[in-house]
C-alpha cells in the first residue's frame, strides 16, 4: 500500500510542477467547454431570433410578394431586405451578394407570381365547381383549357451556411407559401360563392396543431438548452482528453529511464500504473467539478442558460468517474504500447477526435448513417454521452444509466489488463 | 555445494528480429563480496547480459542463479536484495533530491523515518546534503551522478549492478563515487560493474570478465589478466589486445 500512495504522490508533486499540463488538464477544458458553448448557444440564437438579414427579390410586385415580404417580417429570425441605398434588389446583385459572402440568403420571388397563382387557383376551384353544379359556361372552359406554368421561388444560400440553417429557411419559406396560398383558395372561393353566412363562418384557424414535449425518463418535462446539450458532450471531451497527457507521462516516464530503474525494484507494473490512475481519476473528478461550477455560476453571467442538475449530482459523478476511468485505461495503454512521444501525441490526439466523432460530440448518433450507428456503440465516448444524457436530459435514475457504466469500467478493466500483458510479454522479447 | 553469488549458466539472448546472438552461451560465475567488473566494447552484450541477471528481461536459453535460487522464478524477492545504477540518470527532474529517494527507497519495506535518515546520511557522505530540497533539474552533471548512485544502494542491497556509475563527471565526484563503491564492498555488497574506464576498472575490480560478440573471451584478476598478455602494462593494453582495434560503430 506505501508503494501506491509513494506513487501518487509522486504524481502528484510532478503534476503540481508542470504548468503545461495543468494548463492541459484544467484550463483547456475549461476554455473548451465555455468556447463550445457560447459559440453554440450565438449559432442556436441566431437561427431562433430575427437577427439574419435576407435579401428579398421581389419580380412579382404584386399582392402575393406583399404577402410574402409582410410574412418574411413576421419570421422571428429573419429580416427580409428588398431595397439597397434606395435601388430595389435584382436577382443578379442578390447573388453576388450573397456569393460575396454579405449575406447567408437570397430569396427571389419569381415573376406574375400573384398574377398566375390567382389564375391557377381560379381554374382549380372553377373545375370542382364545375363539377358539382354539372352546369358549363364556354367562358369557363376556355380558362380551364389555358396551361398556367408552375412557379419557383429561388433561395441564394452563401455556400458556408450550414445544413441545419438551410433546412430551418426552407421550412420556413415552404410553410409560408402553403399558407398564402391556401389563404388565397379560400379568396377565390368567397368570390366564387359569394360571401354567405355559412362561407363567413368558416374556420380558418389550424384544426391540426402540435405541441412540443421532451419526455424524461423521471415522467417529468424538461426543456433543453444549449447549456445541457453542450455540457455533457465536451465535459466528455476534456475527460477523455486525458489520454493524451496520460499516455505521455507513460512514455515519459519510460524514457527518462526511471522506469528502468523501477522495474528493478519490488514493484509490480499494476501498482506503478495504478499511482497514476488514481491521480488522473482525481484530476477528472476535479475537472468535472469545475466544469459543473463553470455551467451553473458563469454560464448565466455571460448571458447563457444556467446548467441544471437537480438532484442528479451523485449519478452525474458515477458517469464522470466511470469515463474518467475509461480514459485513463485507454491511456495508460497507449502509453504502454508506445515507446516515443513522437508516436503518442498524434496517435492520441487524432484516437480523441476519433472517438469523440464516433461517439456523437460533434453530430448526434441517430443523425449518422446506419453503419456509423453500430460503430458507435462502440465508442466508450457514446456509452459516457448517453449515461450523461441520461442524467442531465432525461433524468433518468441509477438502473438507466447502470449499462453504460458497466460498459466504461469494463474498457477500463480491459485496457488496464491488455497493458499489464502487453508489458510482461513484451520483456520476454 | 554452490560456493558462487550469481551463477550464469550457457545463457543466450536473441532479440526478436535480429539473426544474430547478443549473448551466446556465457557461463559466469561471481563471487560474494567481489567487485566484478564486465568490460567490452559497445554493442558487446554487457548491458543485455546485466538485464537478464537484475530480472529485466528473460534470456532465450539458459539460466541465472542468485545465491541458488533461479532469478526469473524469484523475481520480486531477489529484486529486493539488489540494487541497479544505471547509466542513465534514472531521477524525476521536477522533484528534488530527498523527493527522488524517498520516492525510490518507499519500494522496499523500509519505515519512513529510517528512510530519512538513511537519505541523510547518504546524502552526507556524497557531500549532497546541502542540495536536499533543490530540484534535479538544477544539479550539476557529478551530482546527478551521485544522487543517481543513491538511489540504487539506499535499500542497503547484497548485490549492486553499476553501468558506467562514473561516466561525464569531474574528478572529484568520481573519486567520491568510487570512494562510495570501495565503502559499500567492505560493508559486504558483490558489486557487478561496467566501464569503459579501464584505469578505473583495474584499480577497482577484483575480477574482471572481457566480452566481446556476446562472448565471454577473458576473465580473471586485472593483475592475471595483464600478466597473461605480452608487454601489456595495464588493462587497456589488455583490451585492445582482446578485442582489436576495429571502431565498433553500430547502429
Amino acid at each position: 500500500m506505501h508503494k501506491f500512495i509513494a506513487s501518487i504522490k509522486k504524481e502528484f508533486l510532478l503534476l503540481l510542477r508542470d504548468p503545461g499540463g495543468m494548463i492541459i488538464l484544467f484550463v483547456m477544458p475549461i476554455v473548451l467547454v465555455l468556447t463550445i458553448t457560447l459559440i453554440q448557444d450565438a449559432t442556436f440564437k441566431s437561427i431562433s431570433s430575427s437577427t439574419i438579414e435576407i435579401l428579398l427579390v421581389d419580380n412579382d410586385k404584386g399582392k402575393l410578394s406583399d404577402e410574402i415580404q409582410k410574412s418574411f417580417t413576421e419570421i422571428d429570425f429573419l429580416d427580409p431586405i428588398s431595397v439597397i441605398d434606395g435601388v430595389p434588389l435584382t436577382e443578379t446583385k442578390a447573388s453576388q451578394l450573397v456569393a460575396s459572402g454579405a449575406y447567408q440568403l437570397a430569396v427571389v420571388i419569381p415573376d406574375r407570381l400573384s398574377n398566375d397563382l390567382e389564375k391557377q387557383i381560379n381554374i382549380n376551384i372553377t373545375k370542382i365547381l364545375e363539377e358539382f353544379s354539372g352546369e358549363e359556361d364556354s367562358l369557363k372552359i376556355d380558362m380551364i383549357k389555358e396551361k398556367v406554368s408552375g412557379k419557383t421561388v429561388k433561395l441564394y444560400f452563401d455556400p458556408i451556411t450550414q445544413e441545419t440553417f438551410r433546412n430551418s429557411v426552407i421550412f420556413a419559406v415552404d410553410k409560408l407559401i402553403a399558407k398564402i396560398e391556401t389563404k388565397s383558395i379560400y379568396e377565390v372561393f368567397e368570390k366564387e360563392l359569394g360571401e354567405s353566412e355559412g362561407l363567413k363562418s368558416f374556420n380558418r384557424d389550424h384544426f391540426v396543431t402540435y405541441q412540443q414535449i421532451n419526455p424524461s425518463l423521471s415522467g417529468e418535462s424538461i426543456v433543453p438548452n444549449s447549456v445541457q446539450h453542450n455540457i455533457p458532450a465536451w465535459t466528455l471531451f476534456a475527460i477523455f482528453f486525458m489520454i493524451l497527457p496520460l499516455s505521455l507521462n507513460v512514455v515519459h516516464e519510460k524514457r527518462q529511464g526511471t522506469f528502468v530503474r523501477l522495474e528493478t525494484t519490488p514493484i509490480r507494473y499494476a501498482t506503478i500504473i495504478a499511482g497514476k490512475a488514481f491521480l488522473f481519476l482525481l484530476v477528472s473528478v476535479l475537472q468535472f467539478t469545475l466544469i459543473l461550477l463553470l455551467g451553473i455560476f458563469v454560464f448565466p453571467k455571460l448571458g447563457l442558460p444556467i446548467l441544471e442538475i437537480d438532484n442528479n449530482l451523485g449519478l452525474l459523478y458515477l458517469v464522470a468517474l466511470s469515463s474518467g476511468l475509461a480514459s485513463i485505461g485507454l491511456g495508460i495503454l497507449l502509453g504502454t504500447v508506445f515507446h516515443t512521444h513522437e508516436q503518442a501525441a498524434p496517435f492520441g490526439a487524432v484516437l480523441i477526435v476519433l472517438l469523440a466523432a464516433i461517439g456523437g460530440v460533434w453530430v448526434p448518433v441517430f443523425a449518422m448513417p446506419e453503419t456509423m450507428q453500430v460503430i458507435a456503440k462502440l465508442s466508450p465516448m457514446n456509452w459516457g454521452l448517453e449515461a450523461f444524457y441520461d442524467c442531465f436530459l432525461r433524468k433518468g435514475s441509477i438502473i438507466d444509466i447502470l449499462p453504460e457504466i458497466g460498459l466504461l469500467i469494463g474498457f477500463f478493466i480491459s485496457t488496464i489488463v491488455i497493458a499489464i500483458l502487453y508489458y510482461e510479454k513484451k520483456k520476454t522479447i | 555445494m554452490d560456493n558462487a553469488f550469481i551463477r550464469i549458466n550457457n545463457v543466450s539472448k536473441q532479440y526478436r528480429g535480429t539473426d544474430f546472438l547478443s549473448l551466446d552461451d556465457i557461463t559466469l560465475n561471481i563471487n560474494r563480496g567481489e567487485i566484478y567488473g564486465l568490460l567490452g566494447p559497445n554493442g558487446a552484450g554487457k548491458t543485455t547480459l546485466i538485464s537478464i541477471i537484475c530480472g529485466l528481461i528473460a534470456p532465450s536459453k539458459g539460466e541465472v542463479f542468485f545465491s541458488g535460487k533461479e532469478i526469473h522464478k524469484n523475481n520480486r524477492a531477489i529484486k529486493k536484495i539488489i540494487g541497479v545504477v544505471p547509466q542513465e540518470y534514472a531521477l524525476y527532474p521536477k522533484l528534488t533530491a530527498t523527493e527522488n529517494l524517498l520516492y525510490f527507497g518507499s519500494m522496499y519495506d523500509i519505515r519512513t523515518a529510517d528512510l530519512r535518515l538513511l537519505i541523510t546520511s547518504h546524502l552526507e557522505q556524497l557531500g549532497l546534503l546541502p542540495f536536499a530540497h533543490k530540484k534535479i533539474k538544477t544539479f550539476s552533471g557529478g551530482m546527478k551522478r551521485r544522487v543517481n548512485l543513491i538511489a540504487g544502494i539506499l535499500h542497503n542491497p547484497s548485490l549492486i549492478f553499476l553501468d558506467e556509475p562514473t561516466v561525464g563527471v569531474d574528478v572529484q565526484s568520481k573519486k567520491a563515487i568510487t570512494d562510495k563503491l570501495i565503502a559499500l564492498n567492505q560493508d559486504g555488497a558483490t558489486i557487478i560493474y561496467t566501464s569503459h574506464h579501464l584505469r578505473e576498472a583495474q584499480d577497482l575490480c577484483s575480477k574482471v570478465g572481457i566480452i566481446d560478440s556476446g562472448k565471454i573471451i577473458a576473465e580473471d584478476t586485472p593483475a592475471n589478466l595483464i600478466s597473461r598478455i605480452d608487454k601489456a602494462r595495464n588493462l587497456e593494453d589488455v583490451f585492445i589486445e582482446l578485442t582489436g582495434r576495429a571502431l565498433r560503430d553500430y547502429a
